[in-house]
């Protein structure tokens, strides 16, 4: 296992122009091409922000409620379409894992690096909001920023490397997962803040990583004050390499049965 | 020398689901607690089993085989895509598989960026492919269309841009599954010239093909599996040779198969009352029908056809121009005067090639009774290759059927030459001494 990781840098070459051949696919034939990148986004956050506005009160004590939102969509897109994406990645790609001697694990990487590409496009639109909004941001705090970033880089693979590889011999994952992240969306203080729910709840809420993820952005780029969630977010990032580590035997182990069975 | 591909008794099983596992899922597998269970085959399927054969460097190695012999699972298992079961694979040096050619190309962006990728995919650095970009392009002769998306080329373009990216990857092993397909004549012939430059350089080259002749003009040396197995290896004639043996026999055993089973159809649908006698006797009159069977009121039956080669052995496949003798027997259930033998052979479209009987060679039947045996021995086979059906018949000199064997019998003619047509007249070639020619491959 350890001997293939250690081989993975040498596939960076593969993986970049995968990467590329990924964003340039996807929009191509449609008229907006690249433009769809930073439209999805801010799309979503016009329905939620209207939800929230206009249809329900904003929770207590959020005011700019859309920038509050942006901060937890965000990440939280690029998280979920990673993972669903991931989950279907080397049935799709089955031709490559049959045909060609072909590292398959870059298949998941490909998916959540393409999706971080496109969470960095979006952060050009949070960028313009949080001067719209003239967020008290604090230099200090924003050198936390890409730690996060890391963090939510290494967990996602972790989840993906696990899902793609379990999907191969389960298909039904797929199925299930889609309904899984909306439970996860709503039990992720991304809508409502962490601080809204009773504090018997919020321990359930501490038990999900990603709220740990949503609330360090929150804090960093929303809330006034000293961040205050590293210990949580170092935490966090201690267990994500855990787990990156073992999404990273199971793909091993199962490696050899994938051009058997996709 | 040493040896650049090196497999030691490699067995590789595959699992065989049994149609209700094949949709095994989630649910099923924690519903019934059989996760780990239904992860287990039920049953396997040995793809290859003990297969040692070494390659050493620089040399060109063929593999050949019938259909489900193992020959691919072999190339993927030198290519690294599957892992033997048992047993080891060893292979030195940068591999290039020619087995699914453009696995991987994406059909929204252009052939231009594809190939960067596939090659990048295949080992190379961005920098290789920049350097050989105009090669391969031109090899593969896109230059007009290397900019369009790859799903609009047709799928000769899309194979020709597969082909160039990988022979042009520069492997010290070039595994070639089947590929030659690829293109028009030209290609091909590019194709070949390619795999021969190859071969000038020193670079190993494992082929696996149906296409024996290029076995036979290519290969140093070559290796026959059967059903996972080797059964020959050694030089690519001899190899060859035997397998084309084997492939004859197996073609026999088929026919004789064919024929027992198309007997036993006409058996069981064999007419029971009067009515539906004179019902089949009108079948009988429509000779233009083509259709297999048998009729007749059985007063005398044909209770066996065999084809005799010259060496007097029962057989279904003969040289063009060999002798051939068919032997019926008959039984007589009750003394008659009145019988007429027939045969009829015809072509696989149903075009008959030579009909007779002993009432048009003038035979007056005398007298029949018990078991006997006819035998029409034809001198020499005078029909070009391919498969002929045969029909058998004894009836009355009106035409009453006793009993009438409709295309039940199925013989095949093979031939070294492949003329066309039906009937190969015995024939020599002469020329004047201005007229040069030579006679090739005797």
């Amino acid at each position: 296992m350890l001997e293939n990781l250690l081989q993975l840098p040498r596939y960076r070459g593969l993986i970049q122009s995968l990467v590329s051949r990924e964003l340039k696919a996807r929009y191509r034939g449609s008229v907006l091409g690249f433009f769809w990148s930073f439209a999805n986004p801010l799309l979503l956050l016009l329905v939620y922000t209207f939800v929230f506005s206009y249809v329900m009160r904003p929770p207590e004590g959020i005011h700019d409620y859309a920038l509050f939102l942006f901060c937890g969509l965000l990440p939280w897109t690029w998280f979920q379409t990673s993972l669903v994406e991931s989950s279907g990645v080397l049935i799709s790609g089955g031709n490559l894992i049959k045909k060609v001697m072909f590292p398959a694990e870059i298949l998941p990487i490909v998916t959540v690096l393409s999706n971080l590409v496109h969470f960095l496009f979006g952060l050009i639109i949070l960028i313009v909001f949080l001067v719209y909004y003239q967020a008290p941001l604090q230099p200090v705090e924003l050198l936390w920023f890409p730690i996060v970033v890391i963090v939510q880089l290494v967990l996602t693979l972790g989840f993906a490397l696990i899902l793609s590889a379990l999907t191969v011999h389960f298909r039904d994952i797929k199925d299930i997962l889609g309904n899984v992240m909306t439970l996860w969306f709503f039990a992720t203080p991304i809508i409502y803040s962490w601080k809204n729910p009773p504090a018997q709840i919020r321990r359930f809420l501490d038990l999900n990583p990603f709220t740990h993820l949503a609330v360090s952005y929150q804090e960093i780029l929303y809330f006034d004050g000293p961040f205050g969630h590293w210990k949580w977010l170092l935490a966090l990032g201690g267990g994500s390499v855990a787990l990156f580590l073992f999404g990273y035997f199971l793909f091993d182990r199962l490696r050899d049965s994938f051009a058997e069975e996709v | 020398m040493s040896n650049a591909i090196e497999l030691t008794n490699v067995t590789k099983v595959y699992r065989k689901y049994a149609r209700r596992k094949q949709f095994a899922t989630l649910k099923s597998a924690l519903l019934s607690g059989s996760l780990i269970h239904d992860l287990q085959p039920e049953e396997t399927f040995p793809a290859l089993q003990g297969v040692s054969f070494n390659v050493p460097a620089g040399r060109t190695y063929g593999i050949i085989g019938r259909n489900g012999s193992g020959k691919s699972t072999a190339l993927k298992l030198v290519a690294g895509i599957t892992k033997p079961t048992t047993g080891t694979v060893k292979v030195d040096g940068r591999i290039s598989a020619l087995i699914e050619l453009g696995a991987g190309f994406h059909p929204e962006i252009s052939g231009r960026e594809n190939v960067f990728i596939n090659g990048i995919m295949l080992g190379l650095t961005k920098r290789d492919v920049a350097r050989r970009f105009d090669e391969i392009v031109e090899f593969a002769e896109m230059q007009d269309f290397i900019d369009a998306p790859v799903k609009t080329y047709s799928s000769g373009m899309y194979m020709r841009l597969g082909f160039a990216v990988a022979i042009h990857v520069d492997p010290d092993v070039l595994l070639v599954d089947e590929v030659l397909a690829v293109g028009d004549e030209g290609f091909t012939h590019k194709c070949l010239d390619k795999f021969g430059e190859f071969k000038r350089r020193g670079k190993t080259i494992l082929l696996v093909t149906h296409a024996l002749s290029l076995v036979e003009r290519f290969c140093d040396e070559a290796l026959w599996l059967d059903s996972g197995k080797v059964r020959g290896s050694g030089d690519p004639k001899r190899v060859v040779g035997a397998y084309l043996t084997d492939v004859g026999k197996s073609e026999e055993r088929e026919l004789a198969r064919e024929d027992a089973k198309s007997e036993q159809r006409a058996e069981s649908h064999e007419p029971t009352d009067r009515d539906a006698d004179v019902q089949v006797r009108s079948v009988a009159e429509d000779m233009t029908r083509v259709d297999e069977g048998r009729w007749g009121s059985r007063e005398i039956e044909i209770t066996d056809v065999t084809f005799r080669n010259p060496q007097g052995e029962a057989s279904h496949i003969f040289q063009s121009g060999d002798p051939m003798a068919i032997h019926i027997a008959v039984r007589a259930h009750q003394e008659t005067e009145d019988f007429v033998f027939g045969i009829g052979i015809y072509s696989a479209e149903g075009v008959n090639c030579y009909g007779t009987n002993t009432h048009l060679e003038e035979f007056t039947p005398l007298q029949m009774r018990g078991d006997g045996e006819v035998t029409i021995a034809i001198g020499s086979l005078e029909l070009v290759e391919g498969t002929y059906k045969l029909d058998v018949a004894v009836h009355k000199r009106d035409g009453y059927p006793y009993d009438y064997h409709r295309l039940l019998y199925t013989f095949r003619v093979k031939s070294r030459t492949k003329e066309v047509g039906i009937y190969r007249p015995r024939h020599t070639w002469a020329f004047s001494p201005n007229i040069q020619v030579r006679r090739d491959g005797l």
